[in-house]
């Protein structure tokens, strides 16, 4: 099992989710989250003050996938989250060692 | 047919001593008085609040509430008396503490001959403008001042600051006394120092923003920055809320300047008409400005823009024209975007919400082309004399001197009863909190409350 991280576009969720479903993803978690990169932050100016933001908006989703999904996750959300500009974001694998659902006690790739 | 004029005179003579306020102005003094109120709680204490960052939300929303409160019982028990009776050119006596003597009958004199309006109207109209003017001078120190300690700076400067101002500017006995000239020497003897000198100030540039600000830029220098002043960002919070505490204010500075008239008549209405226009003006003059400077027009711009447009206007609205008033508003909103960047450094200090920025400099400029504007050959009304009972000769030279000392003595008598009363304030209970509670939030460690909750 593998557990899928990206960082993304904040405008690119929906599309990122219609695209993992359509692949067979079965759920993910969405987070909002600020962070750097190549892209670098903006300045914003207030009256005579100017402040630069470093950190820009950014939307984490996380997957939990058995393996043999792993390459077409991954396509997926390259091709759902690309704009071709700066700060389209970075997809991150794991190795999952373990999944429990809560409700019935399944585990391993069941509980996915 | 010489019996009838004189009884058609006696009646007259008889119906002029004993004067009846028009049920209009009063009605109209009422509702001009709650619109300044509407000014304060909620619009400026929004207007600031958006400002300042989420955890120090309440401490402004707190203070101006608070001080708007405060001020108000300060002004009927002995402020009233001090600002608006006879005493010395500089400061008024006790005759009318606790109000003693202002009943439902009694009257205040209006800018024309014959009309009055109830003293207690004109009582609690005054007291908004006290309180408004007191509450302004938070925004200098915003997010790091102690709450005791704005209280008691607010009583100390209230009283040995605003009440004289006041008295100095607005003082007088009325118009029916001036019959000649004799008797106009004698009702200039007796006003306050500056109406004495024919400063003009219909609506406040002079006691309220020159006076505020002062205030603010002495305690911005002797409170000090803000701890991370300069490294971390300080952003504004909501300009949302910003942007509705700006229009609250618009809206209800038509009643602080077309209220300052007195009456419900043509010269409110030119004051409405200049507060439109000026202020309408300066939004526009400072957003290009800012486009043009850099680079993109900000909410933030035209909302300050208005307000630095009010400010200027706030003088000069019952003695200028509505094409001075557009003049009068273009300057004030590019002088003050000038105020809240250029000036602003050099002055060095931290100025939180830019109170000397937008009514120091705005009040100025507004004070001194008053005395431009109010001329009759650039549309404006003319000095009116009582004693001929006409718009007088206009010298402008003469006009703009007695403006300037309205700017002089405001700048001056502030600045020095401010630093008097900050230091007092400090030995007494200290200006600042604790470095660990500015940084907490003064939300939290002063008032143990939050505005949101995430």
């Amino acid at each position: 099992m593998k557990l899928v991280t990206a960082i993304i576009k904040p405008f690119k969720l929906d599309e990122v989710r219609e695209a993992l479903a359509a692949v067979g993803v079965q759920g993910i978690t969405v987070t909002e989250v600020k962070g750097f990169g190549r892209q670098k932050g903006h300045t914003e100016l207030y009256r005579g003050a100017e402040y630069v933001v470093d950190f820009l908006p950014k939307v984490k989703i996380e997957a939990a996938i058995k393996s043999e999904l792993l390459d077409q996750t991954i396509e997926a959300i390259e091709k759902a989250a690309s704009t071709g500009k700066i700060g389209d974001g970075k997809i991150f694998v794991f190795d999952l060692e373990q999944v429990v659902r809560i409700r019935t006690g399944e585990t391993g790739t069941d509980a996915l | 047919m010489s019996e009838t004029v004189e009884v058609v005179a006696a009646v007259a003579a008889a119906v002029a001593a004993t004067p009846v306020p028009n049920k209009g102005d009063t009605a109209w003094m009422m509702i001009a008085t709650v619109l300044v109120i509407l000014m304060v709680i909620p619009g400026l204490a929004l207007f600031y609040g958006g400002l300042v960052r989420a955890k120090n939300m309440l401490s402004v929303l707190m203070q101006v509430f608070v001080i708007f409160s405060l001020i108000s019982v300060l002004w009927v028990i002995y402020g009233y008396s001090l600002a608006f009776t006879g005493g010395s050119p500089f400061i008024g006596g006790f005759d009318k503490l606790f109000l003693s003597g202002v009943t439902p009958e009694s009257l205040a004199a209006t800018f024309s001959k014959g009309v009055y309006i109830p003293e207690l109207s004109f009582v609690v109209f005054q007291a908004t403008f006290a309180a408004i003017t007191t509450a302004l001078i938070v925004g200098a120190f915003a997010e790091r001042m102690k709450f005791s300690a704005v209280l008691l700076f607010s009583v100390l400067w209230f009283t040995f600051s605003y009440l004289p101002m006041a008295h100095m500017v607005w003082y007088w006995d009325g118009p029916d006394a001036i019959t000649d000239a004799a008797a106009l020497e004698k009702v200039v003897a007796g006003a306050g120092f500056l109406w004495a000198k024919g400063a003009l100030d219909f609506a406040g540039g002079t006691v309220v923003h020159i006076n505020a600000a002062m205030a603010g830029l002495v305690g911005a220098f002797l409170i000090g920055k803000r701890v991370g002043y300069g490294k971390e960002p300080m952003t504004p919070h909501s300009l949302t809320l910003t942007m509705v505490g700006a229009a609250l204010l618009w809206v209800g500075w038509f009643g602080f300047n077309a209220g300052s008239n007195l009456e419900a008549n043509g010269l409110a209405a030119l004051a409405m008409v200049n507060t439109l226009a000026a202020t309408a003006a300066a939004t526009l003059s400072w957003m290009v400005a800012e486009w043009l400077v850099k680079g993109k027009p900000s909410m933030l711009g035209a909302a300050s823009g208005a307000v630095s447009g009010l400010v200027a206007i706030t003088p000069a609205c019952g003695f200028v024209g509505p094409m001075g008033a557009i003049v009068i508003g273009l300057l004030a909103g590019v002088l003050c975007l000038w105020g809240v960047n250029g000036l602003k450094k050099m002055l060095g200090a931290d100025d939180s919400l830019d109170v000397f920025g937008v009514h120091g400099v705005g009040g100025i400029l507004g004070a001194i082309l008053t005395g431009v504007f109010v001329s009759p050959a650039l549309g404006g009304t003319g000095v009116y004399d009582y004693v001929t009972n006409a718009v007088g000769e206009f010298n402008m030279v003469a006009q703009v001197t007695s403006q300037l000392w309205g700017v002089g003595v405001a700048v001056v008598w502030s600045s020095i009863v401010a630093f008097v009363c900050y230091k007092i304030v400090d030995v007494l209970v200290g200006l600042r909190v604790p470095e660990d509670e500015e940084r907490e939030g003064l939300d939290i460690a002063s008032h143990g409350e939050s505005a949101y909750h995430y």
